[in-house]
């Protein structure tokens, strides 16, 4: 069965950036410019945040709009990035409603979420979890 | 160092000139070239070619340092930045540490270190975004009521959501309060000396820092062992527990148990409202949400959520939300006799909108009131308002004038509770140490030598409070040289801390042993011997740089009031203090 992160308790974030921080870790650097999940306050940090993840959509627009066929339909939900095939046009960022398609400015190719599930272990607080996709 | 890591790039901006650039300084930050480890040593070293001898601190020729350490952006709780300047307040060493996302921004954008210098024609603010630097307008924002609409404004029309910091300062640096403090994100600050008043008189609104990037690794697999060393020790043990839960606030009850909460502007160190301002009531009735610093689980940020309904409209209502720690409690709340929740927060929030160092302003309302009650100044002098302990509405009413300043009483109580002590007496009982005010600690002599030995006049120079504390649970007598050696010990190793930008709520997770371990998968193989060496320099360089300013250790003013008030450690006196100092200038000089 697929697996996709899930935003279990956005009310418990306490913006500490340590999700973000993992998933670029996962490459083996520090730093944030690999990271595919953001967390930004809800408007001042007085009214919380809101975390962006990938929801590893079943019928994803991000890969509906990629002219090369890079992003490629995952079994069970969510997309594949091929990056060899990407040509940089962005269109998948634009797609995406939720703004979880993030950007290399340095390769100039799409950021993606693989749901590894890597960053839910360095949550603190519990509001993010790697779950199965259950079957649509 | 690894040399693609870009700590080593130094952005200075020009105000005046509206010019930026980068250079290159990798000794600032490298130890292993010339000394250097970021953070408070870098600013230290930079303050030292920036700022000439007898500089005023208001003039253009005053700069403004940011520094950060190699630590952030690898490491879990390595969250400040060091701000370095000369003083208003104290006309000496300015430095003050922030948390927020100034630090990791900083990182992200690719510096170490930002260096502001000169002053602008008119007012306007930065945006350091990578790269690219941009010099905005800021005149409509200037002279705005509420500093809090400053970061509103600000946050719409920046881009960088999530991955920035803002800067800001309210009306009372624009106006030179020399306590002005510069807000970050809302619920951080460089609280202390005044940096807000440094901003103004540059006519800098604000400053947005933004960026992107990975930062190198040499070790990979090292690298990710230590940082899970330090996560489990930061989220799991008992070391960080109380900041998490209660916060600092924790420290409120214990503290009045044992008569070291300041009260009444220390006429007391007991506080019958003790229980109605504590972390565990505050947290009970209050708490609506807990925030953390970029890269921190610990999440020590508590924010109140106060309900305040308008008077004269029903079914109207507004929802604060406030930050409140143990210092901001003690200052508005126990040294003023306010014992009312509501009360309180409102005071703070009144501080927040100004951008006034809450501590200081605390300090200050609370001579004045007493000042007042003994006829040293009368209603003339506060504008008809009618400070009394207790009196929340008075000491807002208050709190705004110190920024608008309609009298020329309010004029001296802007410039710090010494100044205004100058002016109109009442030394004796104006709560300031080497002109900065006291911070929230009645312990006994080893709370009140730090303040007045450390380098920025501050608990969190070298904790003095633990020593008396200590003393106490192990029935020990201190003795002057006893206390100034362990002063100058701790403010030593906290140089260190400092210069990492570490968070010294962190101080026990990060032992010489761990740093040492955590710099090598980044590429600094340095020794513990050669840290506490670099941290005896750091503090030698500030102690020089204060001499050069005019300042003796030796010579400093003691407002009796803190012997006269008895303390848990004991009783002292100024001979006590004053052997103590003699020592500690000794030592430091070893
Ligand atoms: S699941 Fe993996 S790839 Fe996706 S955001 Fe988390 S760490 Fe990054
Ligand atoms: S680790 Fe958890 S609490 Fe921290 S920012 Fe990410 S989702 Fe929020």
């Amino acid at each position: 069965m697929a697996k996709r992160l899930s935003v279990v308790d956005v009310d418990r974030c306490v913006g500490c950036q340590a999700c973000m921080f993992a998933c670029t870790r996962r490459t083996g650097e520090g730093g944030l410019a690999a990271s595919c999940i953001g967390i930004r306050s809800a408007g001042g940090i007085r009214k919380g945040f809101v975390v962006v993840v990938c929801r590893a959509c079943a019928n994803p627009p991000c890969a509906r709009v990629c002219p090369t066929n890079a992003l490629t339909f995952r079994e069970g939900g969510g997309v594949r990035l091929r990056a060899e095939l990407c040509i940089g046009c962005g269109n998948c960022v634009e797609a995406c409603p939720f703004g979880a398609v993030f950007w290399d400015s340095e390769q100039h190719k799409p950021q993606i979420c693989v749901y590894c599930g890597y960053c839910a272990q360095y949550c603190p607080y519990g509001v993010i979890a790697l779950e199965e996709i259950e079957s649509q | 160092m690894l040399s693609h890591d870009p700590l080593s790039r130094v952005l200075f901006i020009d105000l005046a000139r509206r010019r930026s650039w980068v250079e290159t300084r990798p000794e600032l930050f490298d130890p292993n070239l010339n000394g250097g480890l970021g953070g408070a040593g870098a600013g230290i070293r930079l303050l030292e070619e920036e700022c000439p001898a007898g500089t005023d601190p208001l003039s253009p020729e005053n700069p403004i340092i940011l520094a950060i350490g190699p630590l952030v952006g690898h490491y879990p709780l390595a969250s400040k930045t060091v701000a370095m300047f000369k003083s208003p307040h104290t006309g000496n060493l300015g430095e003050s540490h922030a948390g927020g996302r100034s630090a990791v921004a900083l990182r992200m954008a690719g510096y170490g270190a930002i260096v502001i210098r000169g002053r602008s024609s008119m007012p306007i603010y930065l945006v350091v975004e990578g790269d690219d630097v941009f010099f905005r307008d800021a005149s409509a924002l200037w002279g705005m009521r509420n500093a809090y609409t400053v970061g509103t404004v600000l946050r719409q029309r920046e881009s960088g959501a999530g991955l920035r910091s803002i800067l800001r300062i309210g009306r009372a640096g624009e106006r030179g309060v020399t306590y002005a403090s510069v807000i970050t994100e809302t619920y951080r600050h460089f609280g202390r000396l005044g940096l807000g008043a440094v901003f103004g008189s540059k006519q800098l609104k604000a400053l947005v820092i933004s960026g992107k990037r990975n930062l190198p690794v040499a070790d990979r697999r090292a690298y990710r062992t230590v940082y899970d060393q330090l996560f489990k020790a930061a989220t799991e043990s008992e070391l960080m527990k109380k900041y998490h839960e209660i916060g600092t606030p924790i420290n409120v009850q214990p503290l009045d148990a044992i008569g070291a909460l300041p009260t009444r502007n220390l006429q007391s160190g007991r506080f019958e409202g003790a229980e109605a301002i504590s972390g565990e009531r505050l947290a009970a009735d209050y708490l609506g949400r807990r925030v953390a610093c970029a890269h921190c689980p610990v999440a020590c940020v508590h924010l109140a959520a106060l309900r305040l309904p308008y008077p004269n409209d029903p079914y109207f209502y507004k929802t604060l939300m406030l930050g409140y720690d143990h210092e901001p409690i003690y200052a508005v709340g126990s040294l003023l006799g306010i014992s009312d929740p509501p009360g309180m927060l409102r005071i703070m929030d009144e501080t927040e909108i100004q951008g006034l160092d809450v501590m200081s302003t605390g300090v200050c309302l609370a001579w004045a009131t007493e000042a007042l009650a003994r006829g040293i100044i009368s209603l003339e002098d506060t504008d008809d308002v009618p400070l009394a302990f207790g009196n929340a509405e008075a000491y807002i009413a208050a709190t705004e004038r110190i920024t608008t300043q309609p009298t020329p009483f309010y004029q001296a109580l802007a410039r710090g509770v010494e100044h205004a002590a100058s002016l109109y007496g009442g030394s004796d009982f104006a709560l300031a140490f080497g002109g900065n005010e006291m911070p929230g600690y009645h312990t006994g002599p080893g709370c009140h030598l730090g303040y007045l030995t450390g380098a920025r006049h501050s608990h969190l120079d070298s904790a003095g409070y633990s020593i008396d504390q200590k003393a106490v649970q192990k029935g020990q007598e201190l003795t002057p040289e006893g206390v100034a050696e362990a002063l100058l010990t701790e403010e030593r190793w906290r140089q260190v801390l400092a210069s990492l930008v570490v968070c010294f709520f962190a101080r026990g997770i990060y032992t010489p042993e761990i740093v040492v371990a955590a710099l090598q998968p980044i590429g600094i193989e340095i020794t513990a011997q050669t840290l506490h060496a670099l941290g005896t320099d750091i503090l030698q360089r500030k102690h020089a740089f204060k001499a050069r300013e005019g300042f003796d250790v030796t010579a400093v003013r003691l407002p009796a009031r803190i012997w006269e008030t008895p303390s848990p450690a004991g009783p002292f006196d100024a001979d006590f203090l004053q052997q103590a100092l003699l020592a500690f200038d000794k030592f430091s000089r070893e």
